[in-house]
């Protein structure tokens, strides 16, 4: 009796809180009929925005992810002494709000700043600056508990036979991390796609020039175009399921996080 | 892999240029990205008369809300957080492995498509009839939906390698479930639990995106601390802004250390 009472106390705390309010939007999105929803999100703006989106990720994504390999490899391999403190500070972003991180760009890179340069803040670098900044963590977390379990056996072994560093990493490191960095990346992606507060502060959100989806969705729903910013946001859900979807083929088996 | 018959002395892995190139790319990297930008924030919170603006009244109402309700949110996450991890791992029942997967949703979803979908279901065109939207429950419910995952998915492994047979060695001596539970299972789950709680106070005290739309943020009502930050910059004040960021970074580090110390603990239990 007991445990149907959880079961049904746990799913439905699920249902109120996760499920109703997405399937609304669908639904809100879809209220007036298909053609709506599909002339809100081929717009000029909303295209330039998706593609906007698109650069960014593509520049954040790939960065973050040979830096997780590399921060991985030394925290869990060469114990460079002082690593701890890097260890530390990957988890940062996870713990930090996006809108200090979007005003410490700024500091650094707007008038005054250590840094300042034209081209950064209000344009595509410093929203890539940001995305990077707010999905840092993943792939470094996703690699090294599975460095640590693989242990250096193999690589000794490689070594005594006369491989390279190079060929140690690829034909053996690479080989036992490569799903786990997969999974990092899905987390990074989803991530760096959906990012909002941060890229908000720094891109000074400049409609139709440094507007990303995220962005989009608040400017149209702030203009009284709601059926815009739900239009977009089906976009950015199903981006979601699909990110679902991966991390359930991908996540690790013993659910180490 | 057949063993050596001759011992040979163990090689080092790999020749130590490629460790110092690893470890000098992996800190430039991160001394660019997060540690640059953290020390021009402090550098500008340093400036003559920030800290007024930590102190004014319109500052500390956002602060003392943002606290209070993350706390709130953490109290109820580390009961609705394990429930559903315990549901999870022990019940069984059709359609989990859909469930198991719909725990990341607040992770996957952009911030804010949920504020705009709690504004949806439970704003002003509620087709439930709630009218959460623009009060300190709109805060509440955005700040529980994106730290669900946090408790629950750092529960989850540590139920599912907990050992069976303690509790029915519980259970056989006498001991009711809710005794077993309290004396047998929140003792091993403690560390997990904490951890968990402590990720999703930080998320929550540092929430923006989400709780955009949905909370109205009006002054000394349902204004929270990243809300006030960005108002700040809007309005052109970029040194109280970065003085109350520095709060909320102070916040976030000592979140952080604590989840150090709470694993270090752990492990040093399990060893």
């Amino acid at each position: 009796m007991g445990r149907y009472l959880l079961r049904f106390g746990a799913l439905s705390y699920l249902a109120v809180l996760l499920l109703a309010p997405l399937g609304l939007v669908f639904y809100r999105a879809f209220e007036h009929g298909f053609w709506p929803a599909w002339h809100a999100v081929t717009s000029s703006d909303a295209v330039h925005a998706f593609k906007l989106t698109l650069v960014v990720a593509a520049i954040a994504v790939p960065a973050n992810m040979i830096f997780g390999i590399l921060c991985a490899l030394a925290v869990v391999r060469y114990r460079v002494p002082g690593f701890g403190l890097v260890n530390a500070l990957v988890d940062l972003p996870l713990a930090l709000s996006p809108v200090v991180v979007g005003l410490s760009l700024l500091l650094l890179y707007g008038r005054n700043g250590w840094l300042q340069g034209h081209g950064v803040l209000f344009a595509t670098p410093g929203m890539a600056l940001a995305t990077i900044f707010v999905s840092l963590p993943f792939v470094v977390r996703e690699v090294v508990p599975v460095l640590r379990e693989i242990g250096t056996e193999q690589e000794q072994a490689a070594s005594t036979l006369g491989a390279s560093g190079m060929q140690i990493f690829l034909r053996v490191t690479w080989p036992s991390i490569q799903w786990a960095v997969a999974y990092g990346v899905v987390l990074t992606m989803a991530r760096a796609l959906g990012e909002y507060g941060a890229v908000r502060v720094v891109s000074g959100n400049i409609i139709g020039h440094t507007e990303t989806t995220t962005l989009f969705v608040y400017n149209r729903y702030n203009n009284f175009e709601a059926q815009g910013a739900y239009a977009a946001s089906v976009l950015l859900a199903l981006a979601a399921i699909l990110t679902l979807l991966l991390m359930n083929r991908l996540r690790p088996k013993e659910e180490t996080r | 892999m057949a063993a050596r018959p001759e011992a040979l002395p163990l090689p080092r892995v790999r020749p130590s240029g490629g460790a110092a190139l690893t470890a000098g790319l992996s800190t430039a990297y991160l001394s660019l990205v997060v540690l640059l930008p953290m020390a021009a924030l402090v550098w500008a919170a340093r400036e003559h008369g920030s800290w007024r603006a930590v102190s004014s009244p319109q500052s500390v109402a956002a602060l003392k809300l943002t606290v209070f309700i993350s706390f709130a949110v953490a109290v109820v996450q580390a009961v609705a957080g394990t429930a559903v991890a315990w549901t999870l791992v022990r019940d069984r029942f059709p359609g989990q492995s859909v469930v198991n997967a719909v725990i990341d949703l607040p992770f996957a979803l952009p911030t804010i498509v949920t504020s705009l979908t709690l504004l949806a279901l439970y704003g002003p065109r509620s087709p439930v009839g709630v009218h959460a939207g623009f009060t300190r429950w709109a805060i509440l419910l955005a700040l529980l939906f994106v730290t669900l995952p946090f408790v629950v998915r750092t529960v989850q492994p540590v139920l599912v390698e907990l050992d069976r047979e303690m509790e029915e060695a519980a259970a056989s001596l006498g001991a009711s479930t809710l005794m077993t539970f309290r004396r047998v299972v929140l003792p091993n789950i403690l560390p997990a639990v904490l951890s968990g709680v402590a990720l999703a106070f930080a998320r929550a005290v540092g929430e923006f995106g989400s709780v955009v739309l949905f909370s109205g943020n009006s002054p000394f009502k349902t204004e929270v601390a990243s809300v006030y930050i960005f108002g700040r910059i809007e309005s052109g004040d970029s040194a109280g802004a970065a003085a109350v960021s520095v709060v909320l970074l102070g916040i976030s580090l000592a979140v952080l250390l604590g989840i150090g110390a709470i694993r270090r603990r752990a492990t040093r239990h399990d060893g």
